[in-house]
């Protein structure tokens, strides 16, 4: 039985934990409480059909989004217990997170943030938005796209599984050696991460390769590559990104994989390891992926600032120069993570420069969407509320990196809280802010009806409130000589910053209590929300070409593309939402189940590599190859959908669009 | 500045042809499916990047054990490369045959690659077990840790494009020079002359420069 278990005991489920435990009934309720409301609503069926084994990359991109959220929910948890663990503790008592527990907290927090929540949030838009805008029917391999974002969710899965069955890592969200290492964290905790980044970024990296031959192959006639709206842009240089860098993250964790399992000595402190080696590549990895979250949030205000400005975007040709020059340098700045490394002057000033330099680009983009604004006719809704407390923000957030970038200046400001909220000023101001305005600008195009605004305005000003609030504190502290990480401390002068710091999060948790409300008062007020048109704000790109939400073929006809801005200048000739007398069948993918069957495997894999349960690892991996071989001899792939069916849908759409 | 704030007109055109497309754009499956197989190649080839990265750092950290100079035996390798090498050629007569329809050709000009493949990973297998048994292996210093990984997972992606030759037999035996299956021998073409041009890269640095 031992055996057969691996490391694996009833010891590793942590009962003497009450609040890991509460935690754990918590979503073990949770999900309990979904799957009876599933059965309630006889949901099963069509879950399983019509949303699990979709190819459609509107559905894939739903679902992606979901699972964005909830780990937003779990990853926001893990920040507030920090905040609330560091505002108790820092008057000399011990708080009421041991250090161990506390160790988990930050270091779950930031993977669940990036690779669970920002990474699904990015890649989930890109999916639902990219085809639409470039005029395709899908991506370039539909099937694809479902087996990677269910490898996303089987990494998502062990993160969470790592709660309730084991530990996760105490090292901090990047798990540098040789902290990392088995002699110095001999538990599971190092092992659930790796495995859980290691199926996640598969999915990822696979994604990156479908939406760049999307975009590359896939096209409508007359879209070239400088009239392809700007987010389409976005998502191709952050999927080049994603192609690059993502590979030397798995060549990373594979290597400190082998350390820790096969007792080989990359990053050991001892025959010869060099751990820096580990920090130099999971920067040269980790730098771009800042730049693959951020940039197709760029995308994102500039289609939103654009539409409700009722303008052309200002500069479309430098917007995308810019672009490109920030995914080339992006690789060429990873040192200034670092510069403490003590590599010499030269090599800093280097590094210190590129760094700089990344400003301009970022800058002009900031001067192009303010003069998109200048003389527009702006409707102050939420998409732009969340986009102008961006520009703001991440203007600030900019700034205090530049100064880091000055190597003196970040020889005392490294690893301090300065740091903290510098970052959190890029990604929540950035990030979080630009997925924000996604989903209330793309929601009525996924699902046909708006999210109620006065909801949505209520969680932007908490958010953006709370942000301040929360992280202003924190660049004082940080300058004041606060190190990142301590769960606890005596300080009666920084005490007072760190209640500030944590009212401030529970004024961001109200933010997002508001949006929780926002989705469902929207859902439950859909009739008097709904939009027929398929075009709520008068937009400008294909994708608003199509009723919402679009049929799985998107495009009745593919249109033919010959401006910037395309669905604005049908709309502008009195071209668009026209009937066509007759249809044409058109190819479509069929759904499959091989892609859930294969990432079921593959999470049973990591979750016997995690604990050492070598036939279930050797089981699953053959098992999960097996019905990939399997899949490839499966002929029954694709349909027509007839044209009858389409001129139905399209008859309704355009007799509702006909305002 | 203000240039797109007017109203829109009203006018309503009747059928546009110059807007949609009359005729369905085929987009050529063949072509979209190697376009993304070359940027998932891309994508290994920077994993390879990182591999050989850490190689050339960790060459030196011998940590007492032997150094490549001890353990390379370069007659050895030359045979193991011109297995490599050869079996390149004759996965391109396979890919001829393909284009000239000959099935049976394709089937045993991919046979013979598939042997080549073999041979290279026994040379490979036992190369490592020799070092193993010599108590040199990967968990001996910084050096062979890093040797052993470059080289192994460059086995590793032999051992998978076996795999995928094998199946890919099974297709063409099933279906013959279907479209489909075309495309596919094109792609494991590229993955296999991709895993050449990497062995050419870890023969020079790891052995060659190694002895040096």
């Amino acid at each position: 039985m031992g055996d057969m278990l691996g490391k694996l005991t009833l010891d590793a489920v942590p009962m003497h934990q009450p609040i890991i435990m509460g935690a754990v009934a918590f979503m073990i309720l949770c999900g309990l409480g979904v799957a009876a409301l599933i059965t309630h609503l006889g949901f099963w069926r069509t879950l399983w059909s019509d949303w699990i084994t979709s190819v459609d990359h509107k559905k894939i991109g739903i679902m992606y989004i979901m699972l964005a959220m909830v780990m937003l929910l779990r990853g926001f948890s893990d920040a507030i217990m920090m905040r609330m663990q560091q505002a108790l503790a820092s008057t000399g008592g011990p708080g009421y997170l041991p250090p161990e527990h506390f160790d988990q907290v930050f270091t779950a927090h930031g993977v669940i943030m990036i690779f669970f929540m920002a990474m699904p949030f990015i890649v989930g838009l890109m999916n639902i938005v990219m085809p639409l805008q470039i005029g395709a029917r899908d991506v370039a391999f539909p099937y694809l796209n479902n087996l990677s974002f269910w490898l996303t969710a089987a990494g998502a899965l062990l993160v969470n599984i790592s709660l309730g069955i084991g530990e996760f890592a105490k090292t901090g969200w990047l798990a540098y050696p040789p902290l990392s290492e088995i002699a110095y964290s001999p538990g599971v905790g190092v092992d659930y991460y790796i495995w859980a980044l290691q199926i996640a970024g598969v999915g990822t990296l696979l994604s990156g390769v479908n939406m760049i031959t999307t975009i590359l192959k896939m096209r409508a006639p007359g879209m070239t590559l400088m009239r392809m709206p700007i987010f389409s842009w976005t998502a191709l240089c952050a999927n080049m990104l994603i192609v690059a860098a993502f590979p030397i993250l798995t060549a990373t964790l594979a290597m400190l994989s082998l350390d820790r399992y096969l007792g080989m000595h990359f990053f050991t402190n001892d025959a010869g390891g060099n751990p820096m080696m580990y920090v130099n590549l999971i920067w040269a990895w980790g730098h771009p992926e800042v730049y693959i979250l951020i940039l197709p949030c760029f995308g994102v205000f500039s289609e939103v600032i654009s539409t409700f400005s009722s303008k052309q975007l200002f500069g479309y040709t430098s917007m995308v120069y810019a672009t490109v020059c920030i995914t080339v340098l992006s690789f060429l700045v990873w040192l200034h993570h670092f510069f403490t490394m003590g590599t010499g002057a030269d090599v800093n000033a280097f590094f210190g420069i590129t760094t700089m330099i990344i400003a301009i680009p970022t800058g002009a983009k900031i001067f192009n969407w303010l003069f998109t604004m200048y003389r527009g006719r702006v409707r102050f809704t939420t998409p732009v509320l969340w986009t102008i407390g961006f520009m703001i923000t991440f203007v600030i957030g900019g700034m205090t990196g530049v100064l880091m970038a000055v190597p003196p200046a970040d020889f005392v400001l490294h690893n301090s809280l300065f740091l903290i909220a510098h970052f959190h000023n890029v990604i929540i101001g950035g990030v979080v802010f630009g997925c924000m305005a996604g989903v209330n600008y793309w929601f009525p195009k996924a699902f046909g009806f708006t999210l109620d605004e006065r909801l949505g305005k209520i969680s932007f000003w908490c958010w953006l409130v709370g942000f301040y609030l929360a992280f202003m504190p924190l660049y004082a502290l940080g300058l004041m000589g606060m190190t990142r990480r301590l769960d606890h401390v005596n300080n009666p002068v920084w005490h007072v910053y760190l209640v500030v710091a944590m009212v401030g999060a529970v004024i961001i948790m109200c933010g997002i209590a508001a949006q929780i409300a926002q989705i469902t008062v929207s859902i439950w007020n859909r009739a008097a929300l709904r939009d027929l048109t398929g075009d709520p704000w008068n937009g400008r790109t294909l994708e608003w070409a199509v009723a919402s939400p679009p049929p799985a073929y998107n495009f009745a006809r593919t249109p033919i593309v010959t401006t910037r801005d395309a669905y604005w200048e049908m709309k502008r000739r009195g071209l668009a939402h026209n009937p066509l007398p007759a249809y044409r069948p058109i190819h479509m993918p069929r759904n499959t189940a091989t892609g859930v069957i294969v990432s079921a495997f593959a999470a049973a894999l990591g979750f016997g590599l995690i604990w050492h349960i070598w036939w279930l690892s050797i089981a699953s991996f053959v098992a999960a190859i097996g019905i990939a071989i399997t899949h490839s001899f499966n002929e029954d792939r694709d349909y027509y959908v007839t044209p009858d069916e389409i001129a139905e849908n399209e008859g309704k759409y355009h007799l509702a669009s006909q305002v | 500045m203000n240039i797109q704030a007017r109203p829109l007109p009203v006018a309503t055109a009747p059928l546009a042809p110059e807007v949609f497309e009359v005729e369905e754009e085929h987009h050529d499956a063949g072509a979209i499916t190697t376009l993304g197989f070359w940027i998932y190649l891309m994508s290994d080839c920077i994993l390879f990047a990182s591999l050989f990265a850490s190689f050339v750092v960790l060459r030196g950290a011998t940590a007492g054990g032997p150094s490549g100079r001890e353990i390379f035996n370069l007659p050895y390798v030359a045979v193991e490369t011109s297995c490599l090498l050869v079996s390149s050629f004759t996965y391109g007569m396979a890919m001829i045959s393909a284009e000239s329809g000959k099935r049976a050709w394709v089937l045993r000009w991919l046979g013979l690659t598939l042997a080549l493949g073999l041979a290279f990973m026994g040379l490979e297998l036992h190369e490592f077990a020799k070092l193993i048994s010599e108590g040199s292996g990967p968990d001996r210093s910084g050096f062979l840790s890093a040797f052993f990984t470059l080289v192994g997972t460059h086995g590793l992606h032999v051992t998978s494009g076996m795999v995928w030759m094998l199946v890919l037999m099974a297709h063409v035996l099933r279906n013959g020079l279907t479209e489909a299956n075309r495309t596919r021998l094109m792609c494991l073409s590229l993955f296999w002359h991709f895993l050449d041009i990497v062995w050419i890269g870890v023969f020079t640095v790891v052995y060659l420069m190694g002895v040096a």
